[in-house]
């Protein structure tokens, strides 16, 4: 019942719940961004992290380091911790775990299937993939050719099968298909989660609700501005938006009309949590929505730590923390280039 | 004793030794239930949080032990009360005195059971709450500390009233 659930949710997520609390206290601050912002080579940028709780993974590299060295060992550290939680947890805390790394086994399923197509070496698509999507038999990827292949071959047993019964068709891959494939399994994917979520009832359900919803609409507004001028039909753009969400229904429908962005904008300008966001970019520029759509994410993610005795701070860490390491690659890049000037145009604080 | 309904009658057959000893139990055991549900919610967020910040366990029994005064609370009333559980003669047991005596010891039981449970709770909620915010802040500790002050005076406002029920639970006299 919502409200008690502070009487029963200790008996089996107390323990974990405290410690991703006590992860997120791990977070980079503000001003471990600065001195970050402020390393002139990428040694000092190891030096300043081995003081923060990435120190055990980093203290070990040899010394010309490469950024993606960095990178990975911080994707690392997140990858122990979401295994510890996991091989604890009871459910439906459980599932729901496995539910927030669905979406890199779909990021990593496309990688590979696009990789092959380009004719890239399956060992080094294989190191490039995530380690939170992989799953036994990804390998097996490189061989199929269509999408009924694929689906036959490696996908019925992966956890990812309910959602490839919208997009199963005799097509060749190519790179149009793999995207529509991408954003129509990600779709999927969302739905399910929401429902999932719905399920659990609760705090859960009315955090996790409000957080996927905000995830579904900035996907809706990503597709919009990425298939303009593109041969993708309206019809195609209209299967392609979740169903759920602020936008749904009458969003979704000013949304697969537009031509640019623009008539993006006033359609969104119409939703208040939404003008906020367009408001801080100026007519015509596009690179700062991102930002800005990952700046009111950290927000969001940020409240859900408000509440006690609920899932939805699993969550919330784990997006978090993507967000803490693609900060460090962007710093690094930064760095490594020598670009400081551009450092702040794309890192989020996160307090 | 001419009855209006069977129902009224029947409640008035049951002894008063029955009410009497079941008010007891429930002042024990439920007692326990709250400070036990209290001290698990406590606990396992206390654990949890200890791993990151480990200066947090010393200061953070006090949860654990406004807890545990819940349940003492419940023995201590409990063993008044069974003091206050006399025999008395059985031409007497269905006297209305009698019956009176029965019924103040199963309320003094049902008082403080209940308002123990609901202490205990209150306090383990609170004590969980208080152990994830010292981890991260620990300034924050005293002043949630008053919050589970006021937690805990509620089981002692049943306790006082339980006392005061109980202390007029006169079986009557043997003598008729």
């Amino acid at each position: 019942m919502y409200g008690f659930e502070a009487m029963t949710f200790n008996i089996h997520g107390g323990y974990l719940e405290a410690i991703v609390r006590g992860h997120r206290s791990g977070l980079l601050s503000a001003a471990d961004y600065n001195n970050l912002c402020q390393c002139e080579t990428l040694d000092d940028i190891k030096m300043h992290l081995s003081a923060t709780e990435y120190g055990p993974y980093l203290q070990n590299e040899p010394s010309p380091l490469h950024t993606t060295t960095i990178v990975e060992k911080c994707t690392q550290k997140l990858v122990d911790e979401y295994k510890h939680m996991l091989c604890q947890a009871t459910e439906p805390l459980s599932t729901f775990l496995e539910y927030i790394t669905y979406g890199h086994m779909i990021d990593n399923v496309v990688l590979i299937v696009t990789g092959t197509l380009h004719e890239r070496d399956v060992q080094e698509l294989l190191e490039k993939c995530h380690p939170l999507g992989m799953f036994d038999s990804i390998a097996t990827l490189a061989v199929a050719q269509n999408m009924r292949e694929l689906y036959r071959l490696v996908l019925v047993d992966t956890p990812l099968a309910p959602y490839f019964s919208e997009c199963i068709t005799s097509e060749d891959l190519d790179d149009i298909n793999i995207e529509i494939m991408r954003n129509t399994l990600y779709k999927a994917y969302l739905e399910d989660f929401y429902k999932f979520c719905q399920k659990i009832g609760g705090a859960t359900a009315e955090i996790m609700s409000d957080l996927l919803a905000f995830e579904a609409d900035r996907r809706a507004v990503n597709i919009t501005i990425n298939s303009i001028g593109t041969e993708l039909t309206r019809d195609d753009r209209r299967k392609l938006y979740s169903s759920f969400g602020l936008l749904y229904p009458y969003g979704h429908e000013e949304l697969v009309v537009c031509e640019d962005i623009d008539q993006v904008r006033g359609v969104m300008e119409k939703y208040p949590p939404y003008q906020a966001i367009f408001a801080k970019i100026s007519y015509g520029e596009s690179q700062m929505l991102d930002k800005a759509f990952y700046e009111e994410e950290v927000k969001r993610l940020c409240l859900a730590f408000e509440q006690q005795f609920h899932y939805a701070v699993f969550f919330a860490y784990m997006r978090l923390r993507e967000q803490e390491i693609r900060n460090l690659m962007w710093i690094s890049e930064c760095v490594a280039q020598n670009q400081k000037s551009r450092v702040h145009d794309s890192v989020v604080f996160i307090f | 004793m001419a009855g209006s309904s069977s129902w009224s009658q029947a409640l008035m057959q049951i002894s008063p030794y029955t009410f009497a000893a079941i008010g007891i139990a429930i002042s024990i055991g439920v007692s326990v239930l709250g400070a036990a549900w209290g001290i698990y919610i406590t606990g396992s967020s206390l654990i949890g949080a200890a791993i990151k910040a480990p200066r947090i366990t010393s200061k953070n029994l006090i949860s654990v032990i406004f807890c545990e005064a819940v349940a003492i609370y419940g023995v201590i009333v409990a063993i008044i009360l069974q003091t206050k559980l006399e025999s008395v003669p059985a031409s007497q047991i269905y006297q209305p005195e009698s019956l009176r005596a029965g019924y103040a010891i199963f309320a003094s039981g049902i008082i403080v059971g209940f308002a123990n449970l609901v202490c205990g709770l209150c306090v383990g909620i609170i004590g969980s709450s208080c152990a994830l915010s010292d981890a991260q802040n620990s300034s924050l500790f005293v002043k949630i500390l008053v919050i589970e002050i006021f937690g805990s005076a509620l089981g002692l406002f049943g306790v006082i009233v339980g006392i005061i029920m109980s202390s007029q639970a006169t079986w009557p006299a043997k003598a008729v």
